[in-house]
């Protein structure tokens, strides 16, 4: 049971760090990595509670599926902000406003 | 069900599979000018599934090891989206906006949001509805951001993708923590732990709950989790604009219906019996809350707009927090509430957006200005936009009416603790009144009275016609939609 805590905590760890940088980092591919920190702090969770809980094993399968779907993912953002540099010359977040608030 | 046996009660995502790859493949055979017929393509195969849907009658089970059921409620989500598509489908034809682009891959992007929808409709495993939520949500950035050589398309893609992947997982992390506290991701057996005191009042579960309505509140955009609408809504094509008010909203408040009705609750409200929740945690009264709160703000936020279409992502916002008002009754007719209001909905909502889109087409822009003297002009658009915004208002003898009707009434049975989100529910319905009678009385009485008469061409005009019709009809005979809704109000509820 120790070592279920332990692996919280990490994870615990790990998500505010994501939050954090999703906050305060202007620069679009700062802020994915932000977003990637949340996910496998959550990844952590699943694989500790399914290893350690003693739960079923659905926690190893949807860390299976995170991991694809965080790729996915990812790979559409970064061809987003490539598009975003080539048009604006920027990857910084504040710099696209071209629509109203 | 094993997978295996599975296969053969999934046809309509078998037939929209086939349809995406077919429509891939289709695509490399075009050259670039006629890549848009790619979109009959996707037509046919949306009416193909359709017909698989209709004939599956109402079977419920579940299916792939109990990761997703068949219901009626699911098919009659499911009918809606694919007549949302349709008739996005066709409008996208017509769209200017997408002239210069090669088009295939957009409607094949639209058929694979079509099927990750069909997944989030269905979904009663925590598994099943992040995948559903991601698939829906990857392929909406890339189509908000289709314009590649407009900034705002861009921009909104930047914007639209920054706020879901964070939001995603945000929701990600709460579904691990209820993982942990209930040991399981399928929604009968987490009920079931629920129901066994894991339910109790404590900070985690609290934390959990408030984390997965991050994911469920980005998805219907609901106040706090809005702010991506309106700068997406307004920088992506407006064919994606309609789709996006209209389709993902349905499936994200089917996800909503299902997990807080049967998760959360004790689930027989779902068989028409009223009904308890399940855990001390007071999430009728949060939901209520956000739900004023999110009409509020999208009603009077909406009031300030100089941009139409912007208006029209603020009075989407306030149509979520509507809807949403009947989730917390608890009640029966609460969810049949919501689900006649999505079809009154859909059918007003898609055709102002057509109508934004047909005098983009002409104008370029669509601010205020442009839609003065409108009505003179155009007679047809400008009767046909006067439907609209009566019927988004509530007023009789509209279908927007009826649906507000059955929403506030559930809300009043529910007794004299929902009284005042009654009351904060007309007084919004008051205020929205204001900017979209703005917009009839600047295609009326603004600018000068044109002597021409111009007439949309040809599709346009069907597509107004398709959505008008019924907003006027079901305003005054209604009985088809409740009878259709009464007989898809019929839920998987227990594993046996």
């Amino acid at each position: 049971m120790d070592q279920l805590v332990n692996y919280l905590y990490i994870s615990a760890i790990l998500f505010s760090l994501g939050l954090f940088g999703v906050i305060t980092r202007r620069n679009g591919i700062a802020v994915l990595m932000g977003v990637e920190l949340i996910l496998n702090a959550a990844n952590i969770n699943f694989v500790a509670f399914s290893r350690f809980g003693g739960m079923n094993v659905s926690g190893h399968v949807f860390s299976l599926f995170v991991i694809v779907l965080a790729a996915a993912e990812a790979a559409v953002a970064l061809a987003i902000i490539i598009t975003i540099y080539n048009s604006m010359q920027t990857v910084n977040v504040d710099d696209a406003s071209r629509l109203k608030h | 069900m094993n997978n295996l046996q599975s296969l053969s009660l999934y046809w309509p995502e078998l037939i929209l599979t086939v349809t995406v790859l077919g429509a891939i493949i289709f695509d490399l055979f075009l050259p670039k000018e006629k890549s848009r017929n790619v979109g009959w393509f996707v037509f046919g195969g949306l009416l193909l599934s359709s017909f698989a849907i209709i004939g599956q009658d109402s079977q419920t089970t579940t299916l792939f090891m109990d990761a997703i059921v068949l219901d009626p409620f699911g098919q009659f989500f499911k009918l809606l989206v694919i007549s949302a598509t349709a008739l996005v489908i066709i409008a996208s034809q017509e769209n200017n906006e997408l002239k210069g682009y090669s088009q295939g891959e957009y409607y094949s992007l639209l058929g694979i949001l079509v099927f990750g929808l069909f997944l989030m409709v269905s979904s009663v495993d925590l598994i099943s509805v992040y995948l559903s939520l991601e698939v829906v949500s990857i392929m909406s950035f890339i189509l908000s951001g289709y314009l590649k050589n407009d900034q705002r398309s861009n921009e909104s893609a930047l914007k639209y993708v920054i706020y879901g992947a964070f939001s995603s997982g945000v929701m990600l992390y709460g579904m691990s923590l209820i993982y942990g506290i209930t040991g399981s991701t399928n929604f009968f057996e987490i009920q079931n732990q629920l129901v066994g005191g894991s339910g109790d009042y404590n900070l985690i579960f609290v934390i959990a709950i408030v984390m997965i309505l991050v994911g469920f509140g980005y998805k219907i955009s609901m106040v706090p989790f809005h702010f991506w609408t309106p700068d997406v809504y307004e920088g992506a094509p407006t064919t994606i604009t309609a789709f996006l008010s209209v389709a993902p909203k349905a499936g994200g408040l089917a996800l909503f219906i299902r997990f807080f009705h049967q998760v959360m609750g004790d689930g027989v409200a779902l068989e028409g019996n009223g009904y308890l929740t399940n855990t001390e945690l007071p999430w009728p009264q949060m939901i209520a809350v956000l739900a004023v709160a999110t009409m509020t703000l999208g009603n009077l936020v909406a009031l300030q707009q100089k941009s139409i279409k912007r208006m029209l992502a603020y009075s989407s916002v306030a149509h979520a927090g509507y809807m949403l008002m009947a989730l917390p009754v608890l009640s029966s007719d609460g969810i049949q509430a919501i689900m006649i209001y999505l079809v009154m909905y859909l059918l007003m909502n898609l055709g102002a957006f057509f109508v934004v889109l047909y005098v983009k087409n002409r104008t370029g822009s669509e601010t205020f200005e442009d839609y003065s003297g409108l009505g003179w002009n155009m007679p047809i658009l400008g009767i046909v936009m006067t439907i609209f915004m009566v019927s988004l208002t509530g007023l009789p003898p509209t279908a927007g009416f009826i649906g507000k009707f059955y929403i506030f009434a559930s809300v009043i049975k529910a007794g004299s603790q929902f009284y005042w989100l009654a009351f904060f529910g007309a007084f919004n319905s008051v205020v929205s009144l204001y900017y979209y009678f703005k917009v009839v009385k600047v295609m009326f009485l603004d600018g000068e009275k044109s002597e021409t008469i111009e007439f949309p061409n040809k599709p346009i005009l069907g597509l107004l016609l398709v959505t008008a019709i019924p907003s006027l009809l079901f305003g005054i005979y209604w009985r088809p939609v409740i009878k259709w809704v009464e007989y898809s109000f019929h839920f998987f509820t227990q594993i046996l």
